[in-house]
């Protein structure tokens, strides 16, 4: 079988058939913009960024949803294409609150621009997406100012009625990918796109509140929003949260072991993210393993052994605690035999701790008395 | 586990979780995934709503993965060995069986055979309230597919006949030859981020790291060489489910308990609580003063999970690594650390640099984390078995050989629940978990988001039982069994059948484990937590 070759910006490229444009140019490190395209969903060539040029064709072709064939000539960043993508840019600009360093809005002045913005969002701050928005990126690249269009008014109110998700329809650009993760990724089916033309909505139900419909705050589609439309409702009160140190871990809730990063601030979890390259979990999280990290900075932690003495607890040092532990042990073994006493390692705990519980159990007590709670 | 191993050698999840999406069949019982297992329901979900799979859902509750099965079926609560036999019996009937699986690869099918043939379609229809023609109808649709999985969890183990419910699960799969191949296999959804980890690492009273039983001699000599002392006990010793009626009576003094909350968790809580009372000397190791660690006499503070390096082994047998994000608070340690000081100061010196260290030792000791070490996982975790450090882990277990040899089929008849409702207890009471919290609640529980969503106790109960109960949506229900009562707040749901009430465990103040009852399955000794007779009234 012949091999099926394609040219991209002057590389000559091999592809399997199939393949789209987009697909082949990230293979070989390409980068063409896109705001629409999810990975793991079905290509909709909806915000027209991903466009390119092909020799012979005429017009501009989205790449997402092109299939490459033998011997056509592509160009992802000819003076037609970047044309094109300035034009984009500049509506996606003027469709909303995008108020960061990069717009300056058409008509009106710098400083009343911010103004709306703040008193639509309830907020001080620039765009919560700030530092991590596709637009944003993609405007700074190709020097968009968002000034070439009349700035449009967003019809509809911010919801924060839920404890987790503000939507903030100002700064959605309707690109659908929080759609199609809820659809296609989770699977939960509480997010379609509602109304039509100016009025286009992402809506849940029958255009609810997410608090109302059957969303179960999975967060997949803020993990998916390439703009601020969708964002943590906590994380963004607090002050420059942009600027936090990620680590990689695995989940301590059910047995998946989803692949997570915990964003650090301050030696504070203040967000978690899904690792979006990692099976088994590809950047999904469920509610509970994106939003159920207060436990890990309550004040009701414990930080310091605990001896209870007349029925009440004192705090004490390690020494006198684990003396206190260890010369007990010793004492119910000699009195009693080894099997007089038994151990609960830990379904939670790493397997390093479950390791050295089990060879505690065994080689120091000398008992086989040790379970966890597996079958609980 | 008990009833994986005894079928095949091995008690853990047979397939990896990607091969999910490549099954024709998935039958789901037992397993209320879509709130148990969120991110793996997306598997079932996509192959069902994108893919072209098919999909089978076993549950006394109408649950959420209910809305996307081609056939739902409600059976009552506890049969689960008729209808899975009354499958065989159609299958066989049929002649849809895989006739070559079940000659070259197991042993035992004649008996089972034997066994399923009076698991007639109306017989089975009698004692589960399936309809015959749906026994047929799923016997067919799970034979005829190419591969079929089959994935369960506590709905299937927490019974009194748990160990043969899983091991009926285990003769269909082998019936129909759907083990050792890409989307197919036996698949039990493990509830806990480490409930795996725990079992292979030697957190078990029967054996050591790696399932080698405390009863063998060259295994134990092994160990005691590898940690230079003598005298490991040959004794199997006891669960934690009968650790607690030891305690009662008396032959155990003391407990050591990390990182558990057993008195929300265990069965019949007031028992559990009297069995605590009896100890002379309580040792707790935790993050939180949970409901366990107040009875203590000395409570030791431990780091939580984003303050730990080390790993944790998903329920695909996958070792991945965890890493400190953040110090801890005051004075907490590491669980190992905290094991090894008082080991060092009861006379045997314990003592690692790190947790990596720990895993060095742990591959030297347990010939199927052999191969794994924090290098190799650094960015994707490793399947055990991983025998040595060239080898690539094992994502699919079974293909060609089960551990054992040949899968052993067992023939296992219809026994019913330990107790079932009467007169004074006229409805059968059902435990889980809910989305939104985790086991105890020690840890969602901390969370005000989670709470503002879930933020009680509940029942969910059918409209025919809420109206002969005069009960309305929102009321405060009180609910008692033989052994305690709990207030709960009336939820009316049409995902329940007459005659059976769903209550969530993860609430302290009113838990539901007051009234579950401890009956054990004899073999696996897990309580029967999805069955007991329980009566409601308005509170």
């Amino acid at each position: 079988m012949s091999e099926q070759k394609i040219t991209i910006n002057g590389s000559l490229l091999a592809f399997e058939p199939g393949q789209s444009i987009l697909e082949i140019a990230e293979e070989n490190g390409i980068d063409i913009p896109k705001l629409c395209h999810l990975k793991g969903a079905k290509p909709t060539g909806a915000c027209r960024m991903c466009l390119v040029e092909v020799d012979g064709w005429g017009g501009l072709s989205a790449s997402c949803v092109t299939p490459a064939a033998d011997g056509l000539v592509v160009h992802t960043e000819s003076t037609k294409v970047i044309e094109s993508r300035k034009n984009t840019l500049e509506l996606l600009m003027a469709s909303g609150n995008h108020n960061c360093a990069i717009g300056t809005p058409g008509g009106s002045n710098w400083e009343e621009f911010q103004e709306k913005a703040h008193e639509y969002d309830k907020g001080a701050n620039l765009c919560p997406a700030w530092g991590d928005c596709m637009l944003q990126t993609y405007a700074y690249r190709y020097q968009v100012k968002g000034d070439m269009f009349a700035k449009s008014e967003c019809p509809y109110p911010l919801e924060d009625t839920n404890p987790f998700i503000t939507r903030d329809f100002s700064r959605c650009i309707l690109c659908g990918r929080c759609v199609q993760a809820c659809n296609e990724i989770q699977v939960n089916r509480a997010l379609s796109i509602g109304k039509r033309g100016s009025d286009a909505k992402v809506i849940t139900g029958i255009d609810t509140t997410l608090a109302d419909s059957n969303c179960v705050f999975c967060g997949e589609c803020i993990q998916v929003c390439p703009v601020g439309a969708l964002v943590e409702k906590d994380v963004v009160k607090i002050k420059d949260h942009w600027i936090n140190d990620k680590v990689r871990t695995t989940c301590s809730y059910c047995g998946v072991g989803c692949q997570l990063n915990l964003h650090v601030k301050d030696n504070k979890v203040i967000k978690v993210t899904g690792v979006e390259d990692a099976a088994p979990n590809y950047g999904s999280l469920c509610v509970k393993g994106r939003y159920g990290f207060d436990f890990i900075s309550s004040p009701e932690r414990l930080t310091k052994p605990l001896i209870k003495k007349d029925g009440e607890f004192i705090e004490s040092s390690w020494d006198e605690a684990l003396d206190l532990v260890s010369n007990k042990f010793n004492e119910i073994k000699k009195e009693h035999g080894a099997d007089a006493l038994g151990v609960f390692t830990s379904a939670r705990i790493t397997n390093e701790e479950n390791y050295i519980a089990h060879k505690f159990t065994r080689a120091v007590l000398k008992t086989n008395n040790i379970d966890h709670c597996a079958r609980l | 586990m008990a009833g994986l191993a005894a079928a095949f050698g091995s008690g853990a999840m047979t397939n990896p979780i990607r091969d999910i999406e490549k099954a024709d069949v998935i039958l789901a019982t037992g397993t209320n995934t879509t709130e148990n297992h969120p991110v793996l329901s997306s598997y079932v979900k996509r192959a069902v709503t994108l893919g072209e799979a098919k999909l089978i859902v076993i549950d006394p509750r109408r649950i959420e993965l209910a809305e996307f099965a081609d056939i739902y079926i409600q059976q009552k609560l506890g049969t689960d060995v008729a209808w899975i036999n009354g499958l065989m019996h159609v299958i066989i009937k049929e002649d849809l069986h895989d006739k070559t699986f079940v000659a070259d690869r197991t042993q035992g099918f004649e008996e089972v055979k034997q066994m399923v043939e009076k698991f007639t379609p109306d017989y089975v229809e009698e004692i589960t309230g399936i309809a015959a023609e749906d026994i047929e109808e799923t016997a067919r649709l799970y034979a005829k597919a190419g591969v079929a999985s089959i994935l369960y969890c506590m709905g299937i183990t927490q019974h009194t006949t748990g160990t043969d419910n899983v091991k009926s699960l285990a003769n269909l799969a082998m019936l129909c030859g759907n083990l050792g191949v890409e989307g197919g296999g036996v698949n039990p959804l493990r509830g806990q981020n480490n409930v795996q980890g725990a079992c292979d690492l030697g957190g078990l009273p029967n054996v050591f790291t790696a399932y080698q039983s405390v009863t063998d001699d060259s295994a134990r000599k092994t160990l005691e060489n590898k940690w230079d002392i003598s005298g490991l006990s040959s004794k199997v010793g006891l669960t934690a489910t009968e650790m607690i009626p030891a305690a009662h009576d008396g032959t155990i003094k003391a407990f050591y308990i990390m990182g558990e909350n057993p008195l929300v968790s265990d069965p019949d809580l007031a028992h559990a609580k009297a069995g605590f009372d009896n100890l002379d000397f309580i040792v707790v190791q935790d993050m939180f003063l949970t409901e366990t660690a107040q009875l203590a006499d000395v409570v030791l503070p431990a780091r939580c999970f984003a303050e730990k390096d080390g790993t944790f082994s998903n329920t695909e047998r996958k070792v991945q690594r965890i890493r400190e994000a953040v110090t801890p608070p005051g004075e907490a340690k590491y669980d190992w650390e905290i094991t090894c000081e008082i080991a060092t100061r009861m006379g045997y010196a314990m003592s690692y640099e790190n947790s990596e260290e720990i895993m060095k030792e742990i591959a030297q000791v347990t010939p199927s984390y052999g191969g794994i070490s924090y290098e190799r996982i650094e960015k994707e975790g490793l399947h055990w078995p991983c025998l040595d450090e060239n080898h690539p882990g094992t994502p699919r277990l079974h293909v060609g050989q089960f551990p054992k040899g040949r899968g052993q089929f067992h023939a296992i008849d219809y026994i019913a629940p330990n107790e079932l409702p009467d007169d004074d207890y006229p409805l059968a009471l059902t435990t889980g978990r809910i989305l939104y919290h985790y086991h105890t609640g020690t840890m969602t529980r901390k969370s005000e988001g989670l709470n503002e969503i879930a933020p009680e106790n509940f029942i969910e109960i059918s409209a025919v039982d809420a109206s002969n109960l005069g009960l309305s949506e929102n009321d405060m229900a009180k609910v008692s069994s033989r052994r305690g009562q709990v207030k709960a707040n009336v939820v009316v749901s049409l995902k329940m059948n007459a005659g059976t009430v769903f209550m969530p465990f993860h609430f302290a103040e009113n838990a539901a484990n007051n009234l579950t009852n401890p009956a054990l399955d004899p073999v696996a000794k897990i309580p029967e937590f999805k069955v007991c007779a329980i009566k409601v009234e308005k509170a």
